[in-house]
């Protein structure tokens, strides 16, 4: 790629990715579909098969789903400019728009409508997340240890409160530690 | 300095938050409180209004915290701490990307991360139901309260609309209508 065709398809990035952070509501599992009219059908830069891997290694790799596609999806298609591009555009109409709304929020605070309001809206964002927690559930392997390692985080954090962080550090160790022994034990049937 | 304050805290966030979205609400809620940035009112109050606006929740919350505590370089500084770790992970994953896919010690970890970050998850929810439902205290008087009952009311009529994949904007709009009539409601009882 010469430079003059790099500079297009990075901007190309920067707009597809802008225009995908404008418009979706969610994030995440909400972007997939945009992307895929975006990248794969419009510019047929990557495959379908490609969007599938994204997915598994954004889930498998810390932070936001959505940031972790644009990133890769950019760094497949131009480098790290092509990535930085991506997520540049992906969030930046986040920031906008939140910067605004933040203003508009601190105006209208104290308006009991508004108070009134949002003592319904938590009880409808608590269904919402339920909803999502028991989508999540619905795609995590059902076995023993998922269910112990499950309700050792619930209950190291709800009752003892100990840090977050320590708790996905340790059940990334566990998960490992289980996986080792599982496949060793798994090879000393076959021998 | 709140600046780098702000951006340490987010950073740390986006490091460790796998599965996105709702699972970095545990760790907001947990650094909020903790730096005496918002209440967990106001966080939860804030998802709303991030499932009613554009983009992904975890921009639009470091971007909210930042502006609340620090204007607009305080919005710039969450949010770029939320999203590097990010973009470092997967640059170096995008070149390793065979090694990565194959990495017994990656499908290993997830192994124990992904149910870890469905109890982490289970622990918002504790925070937020006893938010919405015990606003002040949790004890048995509370239950016998106006208040709490409209919340229930409101929860179980969005729980069901929920379960019929009714979209989330939907849910919000209509919990915000159904929460200024039991607001009204409770004044004249």
């Amino acid at each position: 790629m010469n430079r003059k065709e790099k500079l297009k398809t990075v901007m190309y990035l920067f707009m597809s990715f802008f225009r995908i952070g404008a418009f979706t509501f969610g994030g995440g599992y909400a972007m997939i579909p945009l992307i895929q009219t975006e990248v794969v059908e419009k510019k047929k830069w990557i495959t379908d098969q490609d969007i599938l891997d994204i997915i598994a290694i954004s889930e498998s790799t810390p932070g936001p789903i959505s940031i972790n596609a644009a990133t890769f999806i950019g760094y497949k298609i131009c480098g790290f400019w092509g990535a930085f591009c991506a997520t540049f555009g992906l969030v930046l109409p986040s920031v906008v728009i939140i910067s605004l709304l933040s203003m508009v929020l601190g105006l209208v605070e104290s308006n009991k409508i508004v108070q009134y309001a949002f003592n319904g809206i938590r009880a409808g964002v608590l269904a919402l997340i339920i909803k999502a927690l028991i989508s999540m559930y619905k795609q995590c392997p059902k076995n023993l240890f998922s269910y112990i390692v499950l309700a050792l985080a619930f209950l190291v954090v709800a009752i003892f409160n100990i840090n977050v962080i320590y708790v996905v550090i340790g059940c990334g160790v566990i998960g490992l530690v289980h996986s080792l022994i599982v496949t060793r034990r798994n090879k000393n049937d076959i021998s | 300095m709140i600046y780098l304050e702000l951006f340490l805290t987010f950073f740390k966030i986006g490091l460790f938050t796998f599965g996105g979205g709702y699972a970095m609400l545990p760790f907001i809620q947990e650094e909020v409180k903790l730096h005496g940035w918002l209440t967990d009112t106001e966080v939860i109050n804030f998802v709303a209004v991030s499932e009613s606006t554009p983009g992904p929740f975890a921009i639009n919350i470091s971007t909210y915290v930042g502006i609340e505590t620090g204007g607009i370089f305080g919005a710039i500084c969450a949010t770029l701490g939320a999203t590097l770790p990010s973009f470092i992970v997967i640059l170096l994953v995008a070149k390793f990307y065979e090694k990565f896919k194959n990495s017994k010690v990656v499908s290993g970890c997830m192994t124990g991360l992904k149910p870890a970050a469905i109890g982490l998850i289970g622990t918002a929810v504790l925070t937020i139901g006893k938010t919405v439902f015990f606003p002040t205290a949790v004890s048995l008087a509370s239950v016998m309260t106006f208040g709490f009952v409209s919340s229930l009311v409101i929860f179980a009529l969005m729980f069901v609309l929920t379960m019929k994949k009714t979209h989330p904007i939907i849910i919000i709009a209509l919990s915000a209508i159904l929460g200024i009539v039991a607001g009204f409601i409770g004044e004249a009882i």
